[in-house]
């Protein structure tokens, strides 16, 4: 059984026992656990059920590779799934539950599946659930999505507990990875004076080589990393930080660091994890190595484990995962893990070495205690079902005949080394088969390279593929100085720190075990367990013709679950290059793409959640519409009020009040939104004049003019008021939603066409409070506030005036955008509150109402007036709207002027604005279309036109609308048929409204009622 | 995510603090222009696999509108200049002739 | 002056630093060439340098900030815009400058504590160590989402400035990323004796 042992534990503290559950039963560990130890050290060798067959599954791993360990964890407001056990701390309280499991874990209805697997092979959904097609949506994906995939996404309506956050860091170098080559890089640059910025992605410094034994500079590597890590504590250019992974290295040097702060004490103040941004000069990549595993039938029995994380457990964690463990290898490293489990009081009863002449010092070691070593074995198949009762043994070179049966409750598994070259992958690294370590390594000479063109990322220690300690410090100690003198320092020569270690016998590439195995014992050797992906699978993907890598990965999906095929990558491929009889070099990788392991959501959205999701832009007067219960437009980033509903009333009924109130006596618009840019100096005319399509140059100071702004393709941009405010200065009114990028707009063209005239911009928005006064009774309000001559005579329609109003410095335009008499008041921003209750408080007599963005729409459309983004949509020249008027003819050049002589442009059916009223006085529904005879070549009913704005007029007590038709004006008091909003499906015909059309102008159309 | 050296304020900008513009050097096309030439004003981009010269803003810094050289495969910078310009300067076209010998000939 | 608020008036909030919205401040953009005519004139009218490319000049209650190449932005206080305004225009007629009142346009914060680079490395890209920002720059920017500018004006405090409609978000942004607990001890390494090292290292 798995157990912990009497002593050791180099990470777990005996004196603090914590309590857990797992799947509801109460377990025990020490602090300084992983969920992963302390489950072993429990005996649940059981932890999950596999994503098609649902096989039991058990631990693997002991760190961020694991494919099989993945635990719901937490509960409420801080559950998780997906979350792997071996990188899990363990803490007070922890609650986790496996997953993809049916009715219970040590029963599962799914593994129905593992019978039928021989039915479900690669390409299995795509070849089986194609008819009939209608069946996909109601009975296939429902049914494969219950039995298939991993954890459960949180319930939409829990709320993440935690907060998150980014943090932008700028280093020389950055060195990913804090095992004893990080630290040795990280000492060399270091002394050079550089800012060194180190992460490991674990809760300690050191790596695997304390666990792996070995002397550097005369000490344990533990006492060394101990040593090498308060040098680096003391130096002021060094930062390290614990529990902050690698997570992925992009252009120009950036980099992103994953930070888990309080995953290990949930609930602790602070934020749970932080998103390190790094941009570094250069980036030093100490990722190390992980231990592949190896193919042979039954390699995913709960009790097979890789023969590293053995020793993880028995070092790390004082755990031991079994009490009779059969080492099975290719390679003499695994010896260690035999030696360690001897040693520490366990019984092995037999090393399967693949090799026929076994391995060298180790290997003679572990026969000095008295291990029985078979050279030229390896495993058939293994026994039991839900954990591991003993292995078949047999000849590695045959088909898997089985020699003998040796009992055992664990297998600690080798197949050699793969180097983690995931970050010098993301962003461009290349990488060259190594024949005699059997992985793909960095190929130095084509490294990602920075904005110089040079490169930027140096591969440090085994993830190099220098798998030796001297050789892994000596790569290290030589990176740490590459790095400094690529930023052009200079370093004295200092000794490389000597270590010394067992020599290793050469491993040898076992890709199959065995080497001839069997058609039955191929379909149970697992290549990726976490998607369930055999040998046989691969092999059938090369006879079926996916030679590529990356069509044979997408076929199987191996290497596409969360662990990204960490452990079955290599094997996949080697098996792969077999099929297909191509070396594995020229098979390739697939790409390797960021993050090196899943980073939470919340990471990546640091601090936008909730109020700060995103900025949301506020008037000066936003408090007053929140403290009156505005229902809210939404404006870009702006919240505008829609309506002001009184209590009781609805948003329809006060939209119809306020436009009554406004056109019978007084309304109240909080305007400020509208852009407002400044645009001044001695060419200012000149530039306006090609800014719009009017003739603003020779407006008169004191007077005010609507203009039209169109791109360089012709179609309308965006509109406004321009206001002359003196011999060389223009303000140029912009919608709300357009400011920024009309500024942006202008700008371009100012810096980048015409950059000899002399014209200066300021945007201008945020200085005012701009507030619309507007109703029969608007100039009666303004001269009982006092303080300037707002007569017809003194301030006549289309001019503005500057003085002071209540006390205030206002700027009074005598604009209007519903027809009604109407000014609009810019106040500094500072006193846009004071002003409104000054409006407000002197308004009362003659009712007056505040209004919304819907009133407005309303009022503008009985009018006639176009809205960008209605009657626009980036297709609609000025031309299409009836706006020619607005268009200049004397210019000879204004912006979208040569591409509106094209000859679409000049088409005389082109689809034109016109009013439309149904025949029953009913509302249109907006965007429908005006249908026309027969069909098109898709067989879509012909149209032509579509409804741009539509509403309820209560000034007209009907519905109105205003749309584009094709030759719309000439046909005047034709009724055209309108899709109607409710289609019955049943039915073959469309449910159409009849309406017909009229002139966009309803109300007033001589203007009469906005210039008196 | 690049880093641009902004000429006009010197400061070097992250890609999220500028805006993309497109591609540089293109001449306006105005009224008298025939339909060809408005049509490769207006739409017809080369978008090249390896040297290209863009404009981009520094919106979230000074405001001001550059000119960039880099290749749009190894995104080298080959450097950053002045908007107010109707080709690159020698300097950078030398930059890239030394790192493109081949398209340098071709030239 | 009652009729007067300044954008977020008297918000406050205390953490790893404190962020506080600064009463109304006059602020005079200027758009001009800064060249050798313009920046004597400047120089005779305001009593104050004119500042290097990202940096400011402060005299009393009066500073001059660069924006941009051809940008300058005046602090001052409130009621001497005026004034100013009208002294600037009788100075520079006929010359070819904009000179505008954006008084009211932007939110004004200052940010002090010990934590101050740490706590603005969370929201914006701009290298905020203490060797690559220094008391006397001024560095435009992102603040998370929006657009801002920062001004040191010494080790452990800032003035930061973001149009007015987004001062309720800046506000937000900045009073949760200071909320303690969220400690990095990045540039402001000293801290860590203080606690607990072994968390860090």
């Amino acid at each position: 059984m798995s157990t912990r042992l009497a002593t050791g534990g180099r990470f777990t503290d005996r004196g603090k026992q914590i309590g857990f559950t797992f799947n509801g039963r109460r377990f025990t560990g020490f602090q300084g656990d992983t969920l992963a130890s302390a489950l072993l050290a429990g005996d649940q060798i059981l932890v999950g059920r596999s994503f098609k067959y649902h096989r039991p599954r058990g631990i693997v791993a002991s760190g961020s590779e694991e494919p099989n360990a993945l635990v719901g964890l937490g509960q409420g407001a801080r559950f998780e799934p997906d979350q792997r056990a071996t990188t899990t701390e363990l803490f007070d309280g922890l609650v986790a539950e496996s997953q993809n499991h049916w009715p219970s874990l040590a029963f599962d209805v799914g593994e129905i599946n593992a019978k039928l697997a021989r039915f479900l092979p690669a390409g299995f959904y795509y070849k089986t659930f194609l008819w009939p097609r209608a069946f996909w949506k109601h009975i296939y994906e429902p049914v494969i999505r219950r039995s298939a995939g991993l954890g459960k996404a949180p319930h939409p309506e829990v709320r993440d507990a935690d907060r998150y956050e980014h943090f932008h860091a700028h280093t020389d170098v950055l060195i990913v990875g804090g095992g004893v080559a990080g630290l040795q890089a990280a000492r060399n640059a270091a002394r050079a004076g550089v800012q060194v910025l180190l992460l490991e992605q674990t809760a300690h410094w050191g790596g695997r080589t304390p666990v792996d034994g070995g002397t550097i500079e005369g000490l344990a590597p533990e006492a060394w990393v101990t040593q090498a890590v308060a040098e680096l504590a003391a130096l002021d250019n060094v930062r390290m930080r614990l529990r902050c992974m690698g997570a992925g290295v992009y252009d120009h040097g950036y980099a992103l660091g994953y930070e888990r702060l309080t995953d290990h004490k949930p609930g602790a103040p602070g934020p749970r994890h932080r998103l390190w941004r790094i941009r570094a000069r250069q980036i030093i990549t100490a990722t190390g190595a992980l231990e592949r595993p190896l193919s042979f039938a039954g390699n995913d029995v709960p009790g097979v484990m890789l023969a590293s994380a053995v020793r993880d457990y028995v070092v790390n964690y004082g755990v031991a995962p079994g009490d009779r463990t059969v080492v099975v290898t290719n390679n003499d490293d695994a010896y260690r893990t035999a030696i360690l489990i001897k040693t520490s009081g366990l019984d092995v009863p037999a090393i399967l070495d693949a090799r026929p002449m076994g391995g060298g010092a180790l290997m003679q070691q572990a026969r000095d205690l008295g291990i029985r070593v078979e050279p030229g074995r390896g495993v058939s198949k293994v026994l039991g079902g839900a954990r591991v009762t003993g292995v078949a043994v047999c000849d590695q070179a045959g088909g898997g005949s089985m020699l003998e049966e040796i009992p055992c409750d664990a297998v600690a598994m080798s197949g050699g080394w793969s180097p983690v070259v995931h970050l010098w992958s993301h962003c461009g690294g290349k990488l060259t088969w190594d024949a005699d370590g059997a992985f793909f390594r960095p190929d130095p000479s084509r490294a990602p390279t920075g904005a110089d063109g040079t490169p930027f990322v140096i591969v440090a220690g085994s993830a190099n593929g220098h798998l030796g300690l001297q050789e892994a410090l000596c790569c290290a100690d030589g990176a740490g100085k590459d790095a400094v003198e690529a930023i052009g320092c200079c370093l004295e020569e200092s000794p490389v720190p000597k270590a010394d270690a067992v020599a290793e016998a050469p491993l040898m590439p076992v890709w199959l075990m065995p080497q001839g195995a069997r058609a039955d014992l191929r379909m149970k050797a697992f290549l990726d367990y976490q998607n369930d992906v055999k040998v046989s699978d691969i092999q059938l993907a090369a006879r079926e013709g996916y030679e590529s890598v990356e069509h044979a990965k997408r076929y199987t999906t191996l290497g596409m679950a969360t662990d990204q095929g960490k452990l079955s990558n290599i094997h996949g491929l080697a098996i792969l290059s077999d099929a297909l009889g191509a070396p594995i070099p020229q098979v390739g990788t697939t790409t390797f793409r960021p993050p090196y392991t899943p980073i939470s959501f919340g990471a990546i959205a640091g601090e936008a959640r909730d109020a700060v999701f995103q900025p949301l832009r506020r008037t000066a007067m936003q408090d007053w519409h929140e403290a009156n219960n505005a229902a809210w437009e939404i404006v870009g980033q702006w919240r505008r009020p829609y309506c002001y509903p009184r209590p009781g009333e609805s948003r329809h009924a006060a939209v119809n009040r306020e436009i009554n109130a406004t056109r019978e006596s007084l309304g109240l618009l909080d305007a400020s939104t509208l852009g407002k840019i400044l645009v001044k100096g001695p060419d200012a005319g000149r530039f306006l004049d090609m800014m719009y399509t009017n003739m603003m140059s020779t407006l008169p100071v004191g007077k005010c003019r609507y203009g039209l702004m169109c791109n360089e393709n012709g179609f309308l941009m965006d509109d406004g008021v321009v206001v002359r405010l003196s011999e060389d200065s223009w303000l140029c009114h912009t919608t709300s939603g357009g400011a920024d990028h009309v500024h942006a707009h202008m700008e371009d063209w100012l810096q980048c066409e015409w950059w000899d005239w002399k014209v200066y911009t300021a945007n201008l928005t945020e200085q005012y409070a701009q507030i619309a006064v507007v109703g029969p009774n608007a100039r009666k309000l303004l001269e009982k506030l006092g303080g300037m001559d707002v007569s017809k005579e003194a301030m006549p329609f289309m001019t503005w005036a500057e003085g002071s109003l209540a006390d205030t410095p206002a700027r009074v335009y005598r604009i209007s955008f519903s027809g009604e008499l109407s000014y609009e008041i810019a106040v500094p921003a500072n006193r846009g509150r004071a002003f409104w209750g000054k409006l407000l408080e002197a308004g009362a007599e003659w009712n007056i109402t505040p209004y919304g963005t819907e009133a407005l729409h309303v009022m503008r459309a009985e009018k006639g007036f176009i809205m960008i983004g209605d009657e626009s949509d980036g297709t609609v020249i000025p031309q299409d709207l009836g706006l020619h008027w607005a268009i200049s003819k004397k210019k000879e050049d204004f912006l979208g002027k040569r591409a509106q002589q094209r000859p679409d442009m000049a088409r005389d059916d082109r689809w034109q604005l016109v009013g439309l009223e149904t025949l029953d006085g009913s509302v249109l529904p907006d965007g429908a279309y005006a249908l026309a005879a027969g069909k098109n070549a898709n067989g879509q009913r012909n149209t032509e036109g579509r409804v741009t704005s539509t509403y309820y007029s209560p000034t007209l007590n009907k519905g109105i609308a205003m749309g584009l038709v094709k030759n719309g004006p000439d046909r005047m008091g034709e009724v055209l048929s309108f899709t109607a909003e409710a289609q019955d499906e049943t039915r073959d015909e469309l449910s159409t409204v009849e309406a017909k059309i009229v002139s966009p102008v309803f109300f007033d159309p001589k203007g009469e009622k906005q210039d008196v | 995510m690049l880093i641009l050296h902004c000429p006009c304020c010197g400061v070097d900008a992250a890609e999220i603090e500028l805006a993309p513009g497109g591609e540089a050097h293109l001449t306006r096309e105005g009224p008298g222009s025939s339909d060809a030439a408005l049509e490769a004003y207006l739409f017809t981009r080369d978008n090249p696999r390896g040297v290209v010269f863009e404009r981009w803003r520094h919106a979230y810094g000074c405001g001001k509108w550059f000119l960039a050289a880099r290749d749009s495969v190894t995104m080298e910078v080959y450097g950053t200049y002045s908007a107010q310009t109707h080709a690159p300067p020698q300097e950078i076209l030398d930059r890239i002739a030394d790192r493109h010998p081949d398209r340098a000939k071709a030239l | 002056m009652s009729d007067v608020m300044a954008p977020m008036a008297g918000a406050r909030s205390e953490g790893l630093i404190a962020v506080e919205a600064l009463p109304p401040q006059g602020q005079i953009s200027l758009r001009c060439e800064v060249s050798e005519d313009y920046r004597a004139k400047l120089g005779d009218l305001l009593g104050l340098g004119v500042p290097e490319p990202l940096s400011a000049v402060e005299e009393g209650d009066r500073a001059l900030l660069w924006m941009a190449p051809d940008e300058l932005l005046l602090l001052l206080p409130y009621d001497a815009v005026p004034e100013m305004l009208a002294r600037l225009n009788e100075a520079f007629e006929g010359w070819f400058i904009a000179i505008t009142d954006v008084s009211d346009a932007r939110a004004q914060f200052r940010l002090s504590g010990p934590h101050l680079g740490d706590v603005l490395s969370k929201v914006t890209p701009a290298d905020m160590s203490p060797d690559a920002f220094t008391p006397g720059m001024v560095r435009r920017s992102r603040l998370a989402q929006i657009a801002a500018g920062y001004w040191l004006r010494s080790d452990s405090e800032a003035q930061v400035f973001v149009f007015r409609s987004v001062g309720d978000y800046a506000f937000r942004v900045l009073s949760l990323v200071a909320t303690p607990g969220g400690e990095v001890y990045h540039h402001t390494r000293e801290a860590i004796s203080e606690h607990d090292a072994s968390s860090y290292v």
